[in-house]
């Protein structure tokens, strides 16, 4: 199948996707590079406060008593509030939903009540004329703990021996059980067995910006604008007007360039909800920006999963059944509003993913502990799940003694199956994963790679190959959050405005952080509506000016909010042409728009420019039919709904080198071919592959959050807790295999996280492949030198 | 308890006098002060390279170095250089390859990649990896900013 075919012209005329599968550039960037973009902490505003908070040492602990005497009286200091004056304004939350069945968690205030149940959270807020000032105040608070016992490691949490909330009867937040049945006599009748149990770390996004949030009350209106490092204003505006009390049409959600995001920036975070109640408190603008040690102690964290797996085969190499149990731990909120059960239920979804085996049975914890909370971090389970999945299957293929790449090709979901239903329930509208293999084979020379490794072990140079076939969620409907109640938008709006220059004004209600949005919302406005590149821009990031919907998440934005402008673009296109047609009493069907003109449509002569149009309609109707009125602004939704999640598949492969004697390695290569449907501009869905894949190796060699026994965060900060660098990464080879959705016009399904969730088991299988020959073998990521010795019984 | 010194210095060609507090670094004197916010704040020690700024030639980690250390030198930010035009070649090439995206670490990158340029005008790969190591960049996986600064040495395109 070749790119998708765009009929972005009205029925009937020549097909032309235009701009649709060009890498143009991005116009939003070119701020960006000379320094002149607005992150918040670039915002200057009057009478500004500024926020530090003042956070629990402890990772348990009754607050017995807070002495804010010296505080306040320190130079520049506003006020000083703790948890019961805030809570005052800002009602606590409990993050569940319906559809996770059995979850629960706490009410969770914006500043600890009576205990703080984590080392880092926010038991006392200082407001000064500076930051500075407020940090020093923050040290002159005088705090009477009473320690209370931690819970710090997940199996201890399930064996409940100290309960974190006594209320809640254990440390059991969510749990889930699927079995399809008939797995106990699959594993008795096959030939083949392989168990393993793999250890992910604790890790973190580590946005090289900071959680920012401005929030500027004004009591006259009863009005709050908060411009706000988010990836979701809409759903930031209803939780500020619920929680703080404000008519939701009275917040305003401003999100102006955000300096990563990752998945970081959609939670709702307590300081962040301190600093808006404060602003309604103080009747001021209030700032707060997290510095680098209070993001590491208060970002959310992400997997800390520990998975038995099971796979049973035939001799003839047929998988038959997967059995996973994955016990996960969360810290001790469920995170708000999406909860901390989504990434383990994830992994009982997509365990086994890519493979045709009929039996399946997944079990999950998910447990509280006294660390920082976990949530919904890029590729959200997917990471565990591939990488627990394919590491059972190169266990099996070892076992069998066949060729990893064959046994997959003998197990993978065949191109023609499809619609399919998975074993966990999970619905496939059509993927390609044998497609994707060929291509991943023939990219890499798969075969020369294999003899070039077995040459270079008689030299005793030890390189390993490895592979990761993955299905990912992308595009979700209400199924994800919305039917389990959250208030989180499953569609999304565009809003295209011909303005009287001929230049369209595209406003979507998905969010920039640098993936390309707007770049790609150009190019789908541009082609729809028949104008050139140049002369459209898009505005996104305002919730009183955009349409209302989700933002970006779970990689929806060019398959949900594209679509949107999509067919918003073609609407605006028609009533260009009703406009066009009685300026020129011309037939409408006889018309058409191309490179900024009204065109006869047969002979692409050209009629009236856009620009001549808009002066007509805005500036002289007069001149217009008497019952005509010209409708040059354009607004259309967009929610998938046929399928609960429009899912792709690729697949990933590694190529390292390891050096025995200090379990170093070197990442040598690493590539990926993804099918995410229709590609609107290949340079940027590589760029979101090579930019996900580098953080699925921090993941699998670098990344972990530790943690003493007494729940101290031993390495939160940049020079201890390793992320990836420029000189260790390897050159990623990206290519497409494209098959579009036929749910949308548009075709498109998400990208911006299969890198991320394939790249920890690829690099996985590589090590293990590197080590197979030195009867070594590692299951706990991160892969780290120390870990790869013991491995080998070096130290 | 606040010491203040006066400091008198040169930032992106204009001479600037004020009176700092000892302890602000030289990045906080320049987006408060100054109002320069196109030097960034990513891990305030020393390790993320987002606010780095040039310091009489020298490269140097805004977050290091106080404002009153700067007392008669030369400061220039990526304001500046880019309204010189001495960035415009690598500008222009990270912009073509999408050599960033969130754009937080970018003016950092720029400083870094251009102070390889003025020390090595044929850096290989290797060199230009090694030396944007002490700069993060948690969105493109770094590769998109080495063929950027690659093809700007060998005036590709």
């Amino acid at each position: 199948m070749g790119k998708a075919e765009l009929p972005l012209h009205a029925p009937g005329t020549q097909v032309d996707k235009g701009y649709i599968g060009q890498s143009v550039p991005r116009p939003n960037a070119a701020r960006l590079l000379q320094g002149r973009g607005a992150f918040i902490d670039d915002l200057r505003f009057a009478r500004l406060a500024h926020v530090a908070f003042f956070r629990s040492p402890y990772a348990h602990a009754r607050i017995k008593n807070l002495q804010f005497a010296k505080a306040i009286k320190s130079p520049g200091v506003l006020a000083v509030f703790d948890g019961p004056t805030v809570a005052e304004y800002c009602k606590p939350w409990v993050a569940v939903l319906a559809h996770l069945k059995g979850i629960k968690s706490p009410p969770q205030h914006a500043i600890a009540v009576e205990r703080a149940c984590w080392q880092g959270e926010a038991v006392a807020a200082v407001v000064a004329e500076s930051r500075s000032q407020a940090e020093d105040a923050v040290q002159l608070i005088e705090a009477e703990w009473e320690e209370l016992p931690v819970v710090v490691d997940m199996e201890d949490s399930l064996k409940n021996k100290i309960t974190i909330h006594p209320d809640l009867g254990d440390n059991v937040c969510f749990k889930r059980e699927h079995d399809t049945g008939g797995v106990d006599e699959a594993f008795a009748k096959a030939d083949v067995v392989v168990e393993e149990t793999f250890h992910f770390g604790r890790h973190t996004g580590v946005c090289l910006e900071g959680r920012a949030i401005l929030a500027d009350y004004n009591a006259a209106e009863h009005s709050l604008t908060v411009y706000h490092a988010t990836q979701a204003p809409h759903m930031m505006q209803d939780i500020f007007s619920r929680h703080l009390g404000i008519p939701e049409a009275s917040v305003r959600v401003i999100a102006k360039d955000v300096g990563g995001s990752f998945g970081i920036k959609v939670h709702v975070y307590p300081d962040e909800m301190a600093t808006a109640a404060i602003s309604v408190i103080l009747r001021r603008p209030v700032k707060f920006v997290a510095d680098r040690l209070e993001s590491f102690l208060s970002d959310i964290h992400a997997r800390e999963h520990r998975v038995k797996v099971r796979l049973a085969a035939t001799k003839a190499g047929e998988i038959l059944a997967f059995d996973m149990d994955d016990l996960t731990a969360i810290g001790p909120y469920s995170v708000y509003p999406r909860t901390s059960g989504i990434e383990g239920n994830q992994v009982v979804n997509l365990t086994g993913g890519p493979y045709k085996h009929q039996k399946y049975r997944g079990k999950l914890n998910v447990v509280f502990t006294n660390k920082n909370v976990t949530c919904q971090y890029r590729a959200v389970g997917h990471p565990i799940a591939v990488a627990l999945t394919e590491g059972i299957v190169d266990l099996a293929a070892q076992k069998l003694n066949m060729d990893p790449a064959e046994f997959r090709r003998k197990n993978l979901i065949p191109d023609d199956a499809y619609p399919y239903t998975f074993p966990s329930g999970l619905k496939f509208e059509k993927l390609s994963h044998l497609r994707t293999l060929d291509r991943l084979m023939e990219l890499m020379n798969y075969k020369s790679l294999r003899e070039e490794q077995k040459n270079l072990r008689s030299r005793k140079i030890y390189r390993g190959i490895g592979l990761a076939a993955m299905i990912e969620v992308t595009n979700p409907s209400p199924a994800f959050y919305g039917v389990g109640g959250a208030r989180i938008s499953a569609q999304d709006g565009a809003t295209i405005r011909l303005e009287p220059t001929g230049m369209l004004t595209v406003m979507s209600s998905v969010t920039e952080q640098g993936q390309g949005t707007e770049a790609i919302f150009a190019q789908i406005a541009a082609s729809a509506v028949g104008v050139s590149l140049n002369k459209t821009k898009i505005i996104t990031g305002d919730t009183a000016v955009t349409p209302y919907g989700g933002g970006t998440w779970a990689s929806r934005g060019a398959g949900i909010g594209g679509e949107a402008v999509l067919q918003a673009g073609r609407a605006l296109r028609s009533n260009i042409l009703d406009v066009a047609s009685r300026i020129l009493n011309f037939e409408k069907a006889e018309l058409d728009v191309r490179e900024d003109c009204v065109v006869n449509r047969l002979t692409g002569e050209k009629k009236i420019d856009l620009a001549e149009l808009g002066r007509v309609a805005y500036f002289r109707p007069d001149t217009l039919p008497l019952d005509f009125q010209a409708e040059l602004t354009v607004t259309r939704h967009y929610t998938p709904r046929q399928y609960g999640f429009t899912f792709t598949n690729g697949i990933q492969a590694s190529l390292v080198e390891l050096d025995p004697d200090t379990g170093f390695v070197k990442l040598l290569k690493h590539w990926c071919v993804e099918d995410s449907g229709t590609v609107i501009n290949p340079m940027l869905a590589d760029e979101q592959i090579r930019g996900g894949v580098v953080q699925g190796i921090g993941a699998a060699l670098y990344e972990e959050c530790l943690y003493s026994p007494e729940g101290q965060l031993l390495n939160g900060n940049m020079a201890d807790y390793l992320v990836p660098m420029s000189a260790e990464m390897p050159d990623i080879v990206c290519a497409h295999v494209e098959t579009p959705t036929k749910q949308s016009q548009l075709g498109a399904k998400g990208v911006g996280e299969a890198g991320t969730a394939g790249a920890p088991g690829a690099v996985m299988n590589a090590v293990n492949d590197a080590l197979a020959p030195l009867g070594a073998r590692v299951t706990a990521m991160p892969f780290t030198p120390e870990r790869i010795l013991k491995a080998l019984r070096k130290v | 308890m606040e010491h203040a010194l006066d400091i008198a210095l040169t930032v992106n060609g204009v001479e600037v006098s004020r009176r700092v507090q000892a302890r602000v670094h030289l990045v906080d004197f320049l987006r408060d002060e100054l109002g320069l916010t196109g030097s960034h704040i990513g891990c305030e020690h020393g390790v993320c390279g987002a606010c780095t700024v040039r310091v009489n030639g020298d490269i140097v980690r805004g977050c290091l170095m106080l404002a009153v250390q700067a007392n008669g030198c030369k400061v220039e930010t990526i304001e500046g250089l880019s309204d010189s035009g001495e960035l415009a070649a690598l500008q222009k090439r990270f912009h073509e390859k999408n050599a960033l995206q969130c754009g937080f670490c970018t003016p950092g990158m720029l400083m870094a990649a251009q102070d390889l340029l003025l020390q090595n005008q044929k850096p290989t790969r290797e060199q230009i990896r090694e030396h944007i190591s002490g700069n993060y960049c948690r969105c493109t996986g770094y590769q998109a900013i080495v063929d950027a600064i690659e093809e700007t040495v060998h005036g590709k395109g």
